[in-house]
């Protein structure tokens, strides 16, 4: 117990080295905690834009669609399947959709368009897209109307109640050709969403490609991506050909690479942070050996063995590491809740990339325990680690050394 | 009965490949219950002698048997054990643990041995009172003065029951009364309680107070004399 309680006064006999050492780790929880936040956050909304604005985490579609998104290659809708796969725990639902391209006219305004037909009810349920109606209202089921993104209706020239002209290339070489009315335009928070997408019913959709009763892909909606990790080797397993099993990874690939490249450089910045804390925790902790090294060797004149006195050593390392991640902890989570609630919106070129690449333009801060957990952890074993280097001095002293200070 | 046999005793340093004998050639017995003072000028190797006989250092050459045990047989962490079940420290600058009040400062020797709690608290309540400071329990080493220090710091020498006593000037930093009054304590202590003081000293005070009186030079003894 003593041991414990020496060195826990010890550390307030130099009040400001105690106070400065506690202050770098302190500082490094905060810093590291905020940028893993700002990392996890951006990567989580990069996710959030991709499955809970457009993919999901899993869909199925014909095995050639994916490499060839042709309406040819869609599926006849299957209702067995539908409901094999809703039976399974760990899907919420199962979303179907028509998707294919086609010009969008109206007056003498024309643009290429991206066509989803979806089921207004299940849809809104992933995508919350009738939240998203800036103007008119959304889709009623088996609606004859469509819903258009608000940047293509500018260019378009179009509002509530104009009609669109959808012309295209439909099922096996079918003209499709449709007049529909406009029911809603919407904002989503990918621009390229907004300058692209129509929804129009799916039976709707069907029709337009005289594709009846087919389908280019059942969305499948789960709780995150650690069940869709859990389910995905049994869809896998159980669902063979002319299906194809997707998880949201395997079709965007790239977000997942830009993620995994993104962690390693932020890595590689993380590191140097550590090590600059390292550096300043080091220095105060050599300024405390070499300012204390007669009184070590006073309390081994009066008996105390050396590994004792490394110990006491180590404990203050400790206490000063679990203060200073503690204080850095209690810091962090105010800042980053801030954040996580209030994220920074982006402006000029910054901004203008994120858009053209289909993302938000804020930077995104994540709330995850894993956040504080890791930089804590991170800190704490920093912290350990430089408790080694006055544990060998002591440990190297002799009784005459340390007495002559 | 002899509790310290020094034979031959000596310390060498090697100044720039220049070697400096420190101590040179030292014979001397300590009986039990005596009451030393190692006089010599600065520099004659007094603290050098006293750090041998402690077991801080290791000598040249020579022997040193304390109880029947020969220091230069014993490792390192025996030695430190050694020390703190055989003898106790008193420093010119008191060297008590500032974050430690008097009465923990005299425990935490106790502590170190593994005597029990209930234990501790009474025996240094007790020494507190020996040396006459038992209202300085619970005060910290930097509010008390010079004199209640060294008080303390002889307290703290005691709590571990040790054989002897080494204090190497302990009245340099203290006024006359201060001096005066540790040195009836220690008088007192040894008297009653038969405990061995060795003093490394120039302090014409101690030296009057001491029984026996070895005087070092060039580490050498060149006189011991012991008071009638």
């Amino acid at each position: 117990m003593r041991l414990l309680t020496l060195a826990w006064r010890n550390l307030w006999r130099n009040k400001n080295r105690t106070f400065i050492t506690v202050s770098l780790i302190f500082l490094g929880v905060i810093l590291t905690s905020l940028m893993g936040a700002m990392q996890e956050g951006s990567y989580a909304s990069m996710v959030k834009n991709v499955v809970n604005f457009y993919s999901g985490y899993i869909q199925i579609h014909q095995e050639e669609y994916w490499e060839d998104k042709n309406i040819n290659n869609s599926f006849v809708r299957d209702a067995k399947l539908e409901e094999k796969l809703s039976n399974i725990k760990q899907i919420k639902q199962v979303i179907p959709r028509l998707e294919s391209f086609a010009l969008a006219s109206s007056g003498n305004n024309t643009k290429g368009a991206m066509i989803m037909g979806i089921n207004p009810v299940k849809e809104n349920n992933l995508t919350s897209i009738g939240n998203k109606i800036t103007q008119g209202s959304y889709l009623k089921p088996e609606d004859d109307g469509v819903l258009i993104g608000y940047e293509l209706a500018n260019k378009l020239q179009l509002n509530t109640g104009d009609t669109l002209v959808l012309l295209g290339q439909g099922y096996h070489g079918v003209t499709a050709a449709g007049k529909y009315p406009v029911r809603g335009l919407f904002k989503q928070s990918n621009p390229n969403l907004n300058r692209r997408l129509i929804y129009l019913d799916i039976s709707k959709a069907q029709d337009l490609y005289s594709a009846e009763n087919m389908l280019t892909s059942l969305v499948l909606m789960v709780d995150d991506n650690k069940k869709m990790k859990e389910v995905l080797p049994i869809l896998k397993e159980n669902i063979k050909s002319p299906y194809s099993v997707m998880s949201w990874e395997e079709m965007f690939p790239i977000i997942l690479q830009q993620i995994e490249s993104d962690r390693s450089s932020a890595l590689v910045m993380k590191g140097i942070l550590y090590i600059v804390i390292m550096f300043g925790i080091f220095g105060t902790v050599m300024m405390m050996v070499s300012e204390r090294k007669k009184e070590f060797g006073v309390m081994m004149a009066v008996g105390m063995q050396k590994y004792k006195l490394a110990v006491v050593v180590f404990i203050e390392m400790i206490w000063m590491g679990i203060l200073g991640v503690l204080a850095g902890f209690v810091g962090s989570m105010p800042v980053v809740a801030y954040f996580y609630h209030n994220p920074i919106p982006l402006t000029g070129k910054g901004a203008e990339w994120m858009a053209d690449l289909g993302f938000e333009p804020f930077m995104f801060f994540a709330w995850e325990p894993s956040v504080f957990v890791n930089q804590v952890i991170a800190i704490l074993v920093i912290t350990v680690f430089i408790s080694i280097f006055p544990f060998i001095r002591i440990l190297g002293l002799t009784e005459m050394k340390a007495l002559k200070g | 009965m002899a509790i310290i046999k020094i034979k031959n005793l000596e310390k060498t340093y090697n100044k720039k490949q220049i070697p400096v004998h420190a101590i040179n050639g030292i014979d001397l017995t300590f009986q039990e219950g005596e009451f030393t003072a190692l006089v010599a000028p600065s520099g004659a190797g007094k603290t050098t002698f006293l750090n041998l006989l402690g077991g801080l250092d290791a000598p040249t050459g020579g022997s040193i048997e304390i109880g029947g045990k020969r220091m230069d047989h014993l490792s390192s962490a025996e030695r430190t054990r050694f020390r703190l079940e055989h003898i106790g420290f008193v420093f010119q600058a008191y060297n008590l643990i500032p974050v430690l009040s008097a009465a923990e400062n005299i425990e935490f020797i106790m502590e170190l041995q593994g005597v029990p709690k209930k234990e501790r608290s009474a025996r240094s309540k007790e020494l507190l009172e020996a040396v006459g400071i038992a209202d300085k329990a619970n005060i910290r080493p930097g509010q008390l003065s010079g004199g209640q220090q060294q008080r303390v710091a002889v307290a703290r020498a005691l709590a571990s029951k040790p054989k002897f006593i080494l204090a190497d000037e302990p009245t340099a930093n203290l006024d006359s009364k201060s001096t005066e009054n540790l040195l009836d304590i220690m008088q007192k202590l040894n008297e009653k309680e038969n405990i061995t003081f060795i003093f490394a000293t120039h302090d014409a005070r101690v030296v009057k107070k001491a029984r026996r009186v070895i005087t070092l030079e060039d580490g050498k003894v060149i006189s011991d004399e012991v008071k009638k």
